[in-house]
C-alpha cells in the first residue's frame, strides 16, 4: 500500500505515526534577554559596537550626520584611491559627491561588480554585543550581490539602528526581505580551528558610525 | 489525526549515503589510535576550540535561559512537526519556491539530479551541508556527468584530498596547516589554478589561494547546492550560517537555488531564531556571531535565485522520532561542541565513527538513522563513549547524550538476542553471574578464584599494574579495554582478617 503513496504524504504520516496519537507539546521555556541593558543608540551601546567589531578585524571610524562624505572619502582615499565606487540605487547622493560611482540600477552584471574597488552601503539594524550589521537588501543597501562581490565594503551605521542583543534585532526585522548578518569580514576557522580573516566575501569591511 | 496513522517509520537503507562506515568502532579506533599526526592535530584543533567556546559562552549571563530555550522549542517542534512542515511548505510555495519530499537517500538524490538537468548545467557550487553528505550527493550527481564542487575551505581540503569528511563544523580537521598546502600544490595546477611556487603553509596564504580557486567558479556557476541551519515555518524563511562568503556566494549569485534540508531543521517562528542565533555560533565556531548569516523568503525579485527548490529529507528521521528516548537527538543543530570535548573523539578522530556524523551526537543519531539490528557495523557507536557527560554540559539544547547511550546500550543487546537463537555472550554473563551471586558461598568461591586474573596483570607506565587482554572469549570485553588486575584480597576476607568474623 505505501509504494503507491506520493512522498509528501507518505512522509507527513511516518510523522504522525512516530509522535503517536496525541503529542504532547511542551511549554517553551523564555527566561532569556530579549531586551538589552542600554537603550538603542545610546553610546555605550555604540562603544560596545565598536569595540566588537573591532575584535574581528573591521575598521570602525565614527562621525556626525555632517561629516559622512568626508569621512567616507578619506577612507576611500585610503582603501582604494582612484577606484570606481559601487552603490546602492538609494544611497544617499550626498554621501559620495564628487566620486566616480557605479550606482546598481539592478543590471550590473557580475563579471562588472567583480571589478569595482569598493561598494558603500547603509544598514538596517546593527547588534553591539555581538558586532553584528544586517542589511536587508532596502534601497540604500541594494541587492545582496552588491556587499558581496567587492573587496571593499564601507558600511554606514545610524546610531538609533544600534540595538543591544540579538532579540531586540529579529523584531525590527521583516522576514520576508533577505538579509545578511555581516560579523566582520569574511573569514575562516578551518584550518587548524584558527580565525583567519579575508576568503570568498569582502576582505575588508569599514564600518562608519554616524552619531549626532 | 489522520487515517495513515498505522504507517510505520523506515530508517535510513543502507548502500547510498555515508551514513555507515565499513568496519566496527572499536577496529576502526585502533588504528587512528596509531595515527600519531592524526591524534596530535586533533587534540591541537579541539584545544583551541575549546578555550574559544568557553570564553563566548561566560561572556553571556542568560546562557543558561537559552539553553532551556533551546531545548524546550526543539522539542515542541518535533511535537508539532506534521503542522509546522505543511505551514513551511505553504510559505515557501507562496512566495515563488518549489518544495520537493524525499523518503530516503536515493529519492533526494533523484530529484536533485533531475533538477539540475532541467537547468541545463553540468556543473553545481554547494555550500557545506552535512544532508547532502550523508545522502552522497556529489556521487550521485558525478554518475549523472554533473560535477559537484564543494566550497567551503574544509570540505574542499577533503574534496580535492580524496579524502571523507571527520568533523560536523571543519571535515579536514584531521588535517594540519603543512598536509593541506600539500593538497593544494597536488591538485590545484590540475584544475587550473597556478600556484605561487614559495606558497608557505600560513593559513592566511592557504586561505587566499582557496580564494583564487574558487573565484571563476562563483562567478560563471548557474545552480547552487545548499542546506540549511534552520527554516522558519510561520514565514517559509531558510538560513545558511557560514564564515567564509562561499555560501553567499552561493546563496546570491546563481539562477537556479537547490535546498536539501532534513525535516527536523524547522523552527516554528522567525523571533525563535533569536534563541538558536545565539547559542550556535558561540558553540559551534566559539565566536559571538558568525562572520555571515544569510536568510532567505522564496525568490526576491531581482534579487538573488530566480528559482528556488527546497527538497525535505527524511532519511531514517522519522524512525528516530518513534523513539521516545532517542527521539533527542533530532534535536541537534550540528555546532560540533560535544565533538570537541568528547575525550573519545579527541584520541579516534571523526573516521573511526564510520558515519558523516562522528562525536558523541554521531553516536547516538547514525544508529537510530540506520537502525540498531543487532548485526549492523553502526551497532557498535553506543559504545564509543566513556560516559563522562562532558557532551551534555556544552550541548545548546541539552540534548542528554548520555543517557541516550545507555538507552542504545540496552536495545542493542536486545536486539542481538532477538537477531539469534543462540544466546549472547552478555546474556550468559549475566545469566551466570546471576548463578553466582544468589548463594554466598558461591559469591565467595567465586571472589577466591577471580584472584587467578593477577597473572594476568602487565606493569603500565606509573606502576599500575592492568589487565590488557583476557583468553577467549573473554578477549572481547578486553579488545578495546584494560581491565584493572583483581586485588591480592577480597574485601571479605580484610574484613575477616582485621576484625574476625564476617561482615
Amino acid at each position: 500500500m505505501s509504494l503507491s503513496l506520493d512522498a509528501r504524504t507518505e512522509v507527513l504520516a511516518r510523522v504522525r505515526s512516530a509522535l503517536g496519537p496525541e503529542p504532547v507539546v511542551p511549554e517553551v521555556s523564555r527566561g532569556y534577554r530579549t531586551t538589552g541593558d542600554h537603550p538603542p543608540g545610546s553610546p555605550e551601546l555604540l562603544e560596545l559596537l565598536a569595540d566588537r567589531l573591532r575584535d574581528y578585524k573591521a575598521g570602525v571610524s565614527s562621525c556626525t550626520a555632517d561629516e559622512v562624505t568626508t569621512t567616507v572619502a578619506a577612507l576611500l582615499d585610503r582603501l582604494a584611491p582612484g577606484g570606481r565606487l559601487l552603490v546602492p540605487p538609494a544611497l544617499p547622493e550626498g554621501w559620495t559627491s564628487g566620486r566616480d560611482v557605479l550606482r546598481d540600477d539592478g543590471s550590473t552584471t557580475v563579471d562588472v561588480l567583480d571589478t569595482v574597488a569598493g561598494v558603500l552601503t547603509a544598514c538596517s539594524v546593527a547588534v553591539a554585543e555581538t558586532g553584528t550589521i544586517v542589511l536587508d537588501a532596502g534601497p540604500d543597501q541594494g541587492r545582496r550581490a552588491l556587499s558581496l562581490v567587492p573587496d571593499l565594503h564601507v558600511c554606514v551605521v545610524r546610531a538609533e539602528q544600534v540595538v543591544h542583543t540579538v532579540p531586540e534585532a529579529l523584531r525590527r526585522l521583516d522576514p520576508r526581505r533577505p538579509q545578511t548578518w555581516i560579523s566582520g569580514p569574511s573569514a575562516t576557522s578551518d584550518i587548524e580551528l584558527n580565525r583567519v580573516e579575508g576568503v570568498h566575501g569582502p576582505r575588508t569591511l569599514e564600518v562608519v558610525l554616524v552619531v549626532g | 489525526m489522520t487515517t495513515f496513522l498505522g504507517l510505520p517509520s523506515v530508517h535510513a537503507p543502507g548502500g547510498v549515503g555515508a551514513l555507515e562506515g565499513s568496519e566496527g568502532f572499536a577496529t576502526a579506533a585502533r588504528r587512528a589510535l596509531g595515527d600519531t599526526q592524526l591524534r596530535g592535530n586533533i587534540g591541537r584543533a579541539t584545544t583551541t576550540i575549546r578555550g574559544k567556546r568557553a570564553a563566548v559562552v561566560a561572556e553571556v549571563p542568560d546562557w543558561e535561559e537559552l539553553r532551556e530555550a533551546g531545548r524546550t522549542l526543539k522539542a515542541a517542534t518535533m511535537a508539532r512537526l506534521p503542522e509546522l512542515l505543511e505551514q513551511l511548505e505553504q510559505q515557501v510555495t507562496a512566495r515563488g519556491g518549489v518544495v520537493h519530499w524525499a523518503r530516503d537517500a536515493a529519492e533526494a538524490n533523484a530529484i536533485v539530479t533531475r533538477l539540475v538537468q532541467a537547468t541545463g548545467a553540468d556543473e553545481v557550487v554547494k555550500v557545506k551541508s552535512m544532508a547532502t553528505q550523508e545522502i552522497g550527493l556529489n556521487e550521485a550527481l558525478e554518475a549523472a556527468g554533473i560535477a559537484a564542487w564543494e566550497t567551503d575551505l574544509a570540505e574542499l581540503i577533503v574534496q580535492l584530498g580524496h579524502d571523507t569528511p571527520s568533523h560536523i563544523l571543519v571535515p579536514a580537521i584531521h588535517r594540519n596547516r603543512s598536509e593541506i598546502r600539500e593538497i593544494f600544490r597536488r591538485e590545484m595546477p590540475g584544475l587550473g589554478t597556478e600556484l605561487d611556487p614559495d606558497m608557505t603553509d600560513d593559513p592566511r596564504e592557504l586561505a587566499m589561494t582557496a580564494r583564487r580557486h574558487l573565484r571563476r567558479t562563483f562567478l560563471r556557476a548557474r545552480v547552487a547546492v545548499s542546506g540549511a541551519n534552520f527554516a522558519v515555518a510561520e514565514t517559509g524563511t531558510l538560513s545558511v550560517v557560514e564564515s567564509e562568503g562561499n555560501g553567499r556566494m552561493c546563496l546570491t549569485l546563481p539562477q537556479t537555488l537547490i535546498t536539501v534540508m532534513g525535516i527536523e531543521k524547522l523552527v516554528p517562528t522567525w523571533t525563535d531564531l533569536e534563541v538558536f542565533l545565539q547559542l550556535l555560533p558561540r558553540s559551534s565556531t566559539g565566536e559571538r556571531m558568525n562572520p555571515y548569516t544569510s536568510m532567505w523568503t522564496g525568490v526576491t525579485p531581482g534579487d538573488g535565485p530566480q528559482e528556488f527548490h527546497l527538497v525535505l529529507l527524511d532519511n531514517g528521521r522519522t524512525a528516530v522520532l518513534g523513539d521516545e528516548v532517542g527521539r533527542e537527538a533530532l534535536h541537534c543543530i550540528r555546532c560540533s561542541a560535544c565533538l570537541n570535548v568528547c575525550p573519545v573523539y579527541e584520541r579516534t578522530g571523526g573516521h573511526a565513527y564510520g558515519s558523516v556524523y562522528p562525536g558523541p551526537i554521531g553516536a547516538i543519531l547514525s544508529p537510530q538513522l540506520t537502525g540498531l539490528t543487532g548485526g549492523s557495523v553502526n551497532d557498535s557507536l553506543p559504545y564509543a563513549s566513556s560516559l563522562c557527560g562532558a557532551c551534555y554540559d556544552v550541548c545548546p539544547v541539552k540534548i542528554d547524550i548520555p543517557s541516550i547511550l545507555v538507552e542504545l546500550r540496552a536495545q542493542h543487546v536486545e536486539a542481538q538476542a532477538d537477531a539469534s537463537r543462540v544466546p549472547t555472550p552478555e546474556a550468559l554473563a549475566m545469566r551466570a553471574a546471576s548463578v553466582a551471586m544468589s548463594s554466598a558461598a558461591r559469591w565467595r568461591l567465586l571472589q577466591r578464584t577471580s584472584r587467578l586474573g593477577r597473572l594476568l596483570g602487565r606493569a603500565r607506565a606509573g606502576g599500575e599494574r592492568r589487565i590488557r587482554s583476557l583468553p577467549p572469549p573473554l578477549s572481547a570485553w578486553t579488545s578495546a579495554r584494560d581491565l584493572p588486575v583483581p586485588p591480592a584480597e577480597t574485601f571479605r576476607e580484610s574484613w575477616e582478617r582485621e576484625r574476625g568474623g564476617r561482615p
